[in-house]
Order: structure tokens, then sequence, then C-alpha cells
């Protein structure tokens, strides 16, 4: 080194490349791996254009009325042949039916879920505690057949009578009053099935975020002459919250998208239903699935759309979910 | 009298480099337990007292048959190899052991003369009168700062007149009031670690305890935030009884007026020793204690 060489002002620093070249094997694995995390992307992304493509027409023709219609007719010409003229697809009254029966099993559902992962994090003892997770867990990957026909031949007689006591008691709440006393097969049926239906996955998800809080703060909390209630409120609940959104967020995914249960239990009629005493509503994919087997060519572009529609209402609630996880969640972590 | 004496002890300590502190010096331990000593000379109520405490995790009996007095006002000091039982002793006295599941424990600890294991005890009570602070500081990170000094206020649902007055009363006994008073609003979890720690303390104060346990308080922190604990912990001695586990055999002789050596010799964790922290370090009377307080083994 020279004497020129120290006193040459140095250049600005440019940060140097770090990237090592990989071998071919790990390039190899790399491509199989990333294959693998983007092909949910990828399917999602064809799934939606396919829903997207088909419906295009129907969304086009309809315009706004398709989101905000509550008709839903399909005609056919006298000689067999399809007039479009005389079809109106609205699918506002399923869309209302959709969020009408997701909000009741959330409702139900995410509190009676909280507490059973309360009492299986902190309450249970250890070999009961077992026994039920395996359970709530198996719970999970139950059919939903299964949940439609319990919920129709057993849950049916129950919830009934919870229904017509509902109305007797709180009848003069709008939601809760009935123009003509038929409680059968209502959404409130349905939604109480489908709150059965997602307690076990919101249940496994919270009883998971729950189990994580940190030990050293439970430990503080109780050395500090804290209750077991009062430890949870202070110290679980606040490091648990957004998790715990996440896991109902999971569930409420599930309750928009179910169709079978739904399809089973509700009595289908395609209209508005606020009152969810009353046995008369369906949801989106219910309706899909009512409508498809007999659709003309036409309305089945429809059925295309309506679905597209419950993809992008899936995702507005899951996004809605993120955004409040994140605004709300990390100030326990 | 005892408080000048003290004062000069606590000053002795802070004068030493940290580095020297670490040295072995057993003329400085006789100097700062002088002091110590002098403030043992209160009058001493019945405290805390451990009865042939044992302790099991499940079938593994980890300490045996340990009973050890704690009076009023005075600090006592466990040290020992690790795995002996000091952490599981120092949980047994505010009924934290048994949060471990399949954790059980024989004997009687009793505070004022009452079993604090007697059925029918309210646990919470108990662990009101006797506070702890671990080893990690730990302050609620969804809180305040001045929210984690009243935690335990809201935890146990405590009423207080004056909480802001609580509140600087305790962060001025820990020794952190200085530092915080402009910034309370600010998450518990923005100070440094000693500061955290100090904040613990803090914590544990806002209840009122009688006793406090500390489990290594300062094991996770540099030398200059050791030794504000150390005077912090002078401070709270003159009003409270405080058991402290800890490593560092020069803390225990700065701080302590009793020591108790516990070994476990592959079997449970028994006291060896326990005596005067002075007589403990400068003429044990068991071999084995003398061997790990020179630092010949452990
Ligand atoms: N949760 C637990 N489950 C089972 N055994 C445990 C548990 N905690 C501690 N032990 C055992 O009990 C004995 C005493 O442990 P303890 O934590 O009291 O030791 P210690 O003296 O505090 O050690 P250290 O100085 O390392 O903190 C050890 O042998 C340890 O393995
Ligand atoms: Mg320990």
């Amino acid at each position: 080194m020279t004497i020129a060489d120290i006193q040459r002002p140095h250049p600005s620093p440019t940060p140097r490349n770090l990237e090592s070249k990989p071998r071919p094997s790990d390039r190899i694995f790399r491509g199989i791996v990333a294959l693998g995390g983007f092909s949910s992307l990828i399917i999602l992304g064809l799934i939606a254009g396919y829903l997207f493509l088909r419906g295009f027409s129907i969304l086009q023709s309809e315009g706004l009325s398709f989101i905000t219609g509550y008709e839903w007719v399909s005609s056919i010409n006298s000689d067999g042949s399809e007039g479009a003229a005389q079809s109106t697809y609205g699918v506002g009254a399923m869309l209302i039916g959709t969020l009408v029966t997701a909000a009741i099993a959330l409702v139900i559902g995410v509190p009676v879920s909280v507490f059973a992962a309360l009492y299986l994090t902190f309450f249970a003892p250890q070999r009961i505690k077992r026994v039920l997770v395996t359970v709530v867990d198996l719970m999970a990957a139950f059919p939903s057949i299964l949940f439609g026909l319990w919920g129709l031949y057993v849950l049916m007689e129950p919830g009934m009578y919870v229904a017509e006591l509902l109305n007797k008691y709180l009848g003069w709440i709008p939601i809760f009053a009935v123009p003509v006393p038929v409680f059968l097969r209502s959404p409130f049926i349905a939604g109480l099935v489908l709150a059965v239906m997602i307690i076990p996955i919101v249940t496994a998800v919270s009883r998971e975020i729950f189990a994580q809080t940190p030990l050293d703060r439970i430990q503080a909390a109780y050395a500090l002459g804290a209750s077991k209630w009062a430890m949870i409120k202070n110290v679980a609940f606040p490091y648990s919250y957004s998790g715990v959104v996440g896991g109902a967020m999971l569930g409420l995914g599930r309750a928009m998208g179910e169709t079978v249960a739904v399809f089973t239990v509700l009595n289908i009629l395609y209209q508005a239903n606020f009152k969810i005493l009353l046995g008369a509503g369906g949801n989106l994919a219910s309706h899909i699935i009512l409508k498809f087997g007999e659709a003309s060519e036409e309305e089945i572009k429809a059925l295309m759309a309506a679905g597209f529609v419950l993809f992008l209402m899936t995702l507005a609630v899951n996004m809605l979910a993120n955004v409040i996880v994140n605004k709300t969640g990390r100030r326990g972590r | 009298m005892s408080n000048t004496e003290k004062e000069d002890g606590s000053m002795n300590s802070t004068a030493t480099p940290a580095t020297g502190t670490r040295t072995t010096s057993l003329g400085n331990v006789a100097t700062a337990s002088a002091a110590a000593r002098a403030r043992s000379e209160q009058p001493v109520g019945s405290g805390l007292e451990a009865r042939n405490v044992h302790a099991w995790f499940g079938k593994y009996h980890a300490i045996s048959d340990m009973s050890l007095d704690f009076p009023t006002g005075t600090v006592t000091a466990l040290i020992g190899p690790s795995g002996c039982g000091k952490s599981t002793f120092l949980r047994t006295l505010n009924r934290m052991h048994e949060f471990i599941p399949g954790a059980a424990m024989a004997g009687e600890v009793l505070l004022h003369g009452k079993d604090i294991y007697a059925p029918g005890t309210d646990v919470t009570k108990i662990r009101l009168k006797i506070g702890m602070v671990f080893q990690k500081p730990n302050p609620f990170p969804s809180m305040t700062i001045g929210e984690n000094v009243l935690a335990g206020i809201k935890l146990a649902q405590l009423k207080v007149t004056n909480k802001n007055d609580l509140m600087e009363e305790c962060l001025e006994r820990a020794g952190l009031w200085n530092e915080v008073k402009d910034r309370l609003n600010q998450p518990g979890g923005s100070l440094s670690g000693g500061q955290q720690q100090r904040l613990c303390i803090a914590r544990s104060l806002a209840v009122r305890p009688e006793v406090l346990l500390m489990d290594e308080p300062c094991s996770a922190l540099d030398p200059g935030s050791t030794l504000k604990i150390e005077e912090t912990i002078s401070e709270l001695a003159k009003t409270m009884t405080i058991i402290i586990v800890t490593h560092n055999m020069q803390q225990a002789a700065r701080v302590s007026d009793y020591t108790a050596f516990l070994l476990s010799d592959g079997g449970p964790g028994q006291i060896v020793e326990f005596a005067p922290t002075r007589e403990i370090f400068t003429r044990p009377k068991d071999k084995r204690t003398e061997n790990y307080v020179t630092g010949r083994f452990g």
C-alpha cells in the first residue's frame, strides 16, 4: 500500500452482493418448494378467473343489481328455448342470507369456543384434556352432511323451542319477530348448526393460541395475587386476542361458504329474510347447489357469477379480519 | 447508627469496580456483612418459617426436609450449585410450586405462625403477602410503565385511594422513579433489562407484601444495574423480609444477613448449612460449604 493509496479519497461504499451461488440440488429443491408455496395462489387465481369469465356476461347485463337485486327468475319460452329478456338475476337475498346465518353462527359459536378453549388450556385436568382435545380435532374434520342431518333430525326440536322462547320474550326486537308462527327450518336453526360446525375449528385455534401465553407472564400475574380469572383477563386475553379473532374469522369463512348443512336444514326460499326465526331463507352456496341441477345454459352463467360474488365476499371478510388483527392485536404481544 | 454503618457498607460495594467484585475477596465481604449484621439487630418478629419442607415433581423428590427461619426485616441468601433446589424451595414459600403439573409438597410454611398451606387458605391472599421477583424481567407488555406498577392492584382487585402516589412511592423505593417519571405512559417493554427488573420490583411492592422472594434477580443484568438492585434490596430490607437466590457469592455477601447453603448429593436437595452470612463466608462449619464458597467446586 502506497501513500497515494491512502490519500486517495475513499469512494462511497457500495453494498456488496451477498448472494451465494446455490448448488444445483438446492435449486431444484427450491423450485419444488416454491411451486408448492405458490400452488394455492395459482389455484385460487384460476378458480376466481374461471368464475369471473363464465359469469361475466351476466355481471355485465345485470350490473350492480346483480348484488342488490332480490329476484332470481330464469324464464323459459313456450317453445322451450330460453328468453333472456324476462330473466332477472340478483343475489341480494342470498347474500343477506349468507351474512345472517354466518353471523348467527359466530354469535353463538365464538363464545362457546372461547370458553371451551379456556377450559382446555387453563382448567381441565390432564387426562380429560387429552381426550377432549382429540375429540375437538376429530370434530373439526367431520363431513358437514353429518352436521346437517343431525341438525335436521336432532337439533330442530330444541332449536325450535328456543326460537319460540326468543320470539315470546324478545319478539319486540324486529329480528326476533315472526309474521306467522313457523319456526321450523329457520335461519336461526341453520345458524345453530353452523355454530356447532365451526366450534371445533375455532376452539382448536383458540386453544393453541391460549396455550402459547408466555409462562413468565402467567406466573407474574399469579405472584401478584391474581385469581385465575384475573390472570386470564389481564394476561391471556391481551396476548391471544388477535389469534382468537383469526380463529373466529376462519370459522366465519367456513360458515359463509357452507353448502350442505344449510341446504339440509334451511327451508330454502328465495327471499331476503331478516326475521331469523322464520322458516325461510338460504345462503349463496346452498342457492347455487339448489339451482345447479336443472339450470339452463344462461342460468349456469348466473350461478358462476354468484360464485364469484361469494369468492369476493370471503376475500373481503378475511382482509377485514387481517386489518382488525393487525390494528389491535400486537399490543399484547 | 445502624443506618450510617449500612450506608458505609453499600458505599463500599458501590465504589468497588465491577471487575474487582468478580474476583474473590473475602475482606470486602467481611465489611459488607458487618453492615448487614447491624441491620439484623433490629427487633425480630416471627416472619416466615419453613418447617420440614419437601417438594416433588411427579415422582422426583427435588428437595428434602428443609427448615429455615426468615425473621422479619432480614435478608436471607440461598446459595448452592445449579439444580440443588433453590428455586423449588423458594417457590414452595409462596405456593407457586403447585402450578407445575404433578408438583407436590410436604411440610409447613408458616407466616406469622399460620400455615399458608392450611386447608381453606386463600392462595391469592398469600401471594399478596409474599411477593416474588423472577430471574427474567417480565413486565406486562400490553401495559404502560405506570400500569405495570399498579398491575397487582388491578389483578388482585385491591382498592387504593391515590394511585399516583402509590405508583411514585413504589418506583421510588425500587430506585426507578427518576429514570421513568417522564415516560410513565410508554410500554413496559421499552425499558432496558435492568430498568425492567426494577419495574418488576416496583410492581411487587405495590401490593405491599411483607416478604419478597427473589430468584436470581440480577442474573440477566449488567454490573451497574446489579448494584442498583442491591441498593434497592438493602433499602427494602428496612421494612420487609427478603429471600434471595443468587449464584453470585459477592452478591450474597453484600446484601444478606443470613445465608443458607443448599446441596443435592445425587438425592434431593438439602440444607447443608445455615448461618449469619459472615460466618458462612469466613468460617463455614461444613467442608462442603467451604469448598463451594471458595469456588473449589460447584
Ligand atoms: N418443572 C420441573 N419438572 C421436573 N423437575 C424439575 C422441574 N423444575 C425443576 N426440576 C428439578 O428439580 C431440581 C431442583 O431444581 P431447581 O430449579 O429448584 O434448581 P436450582 O437450584 O434453582 O437451580 P439453578 O441454580 O440452575 O436455577 C432439579 O434437579 C431439576 O431438574
Ligand atoms: Mg433456579
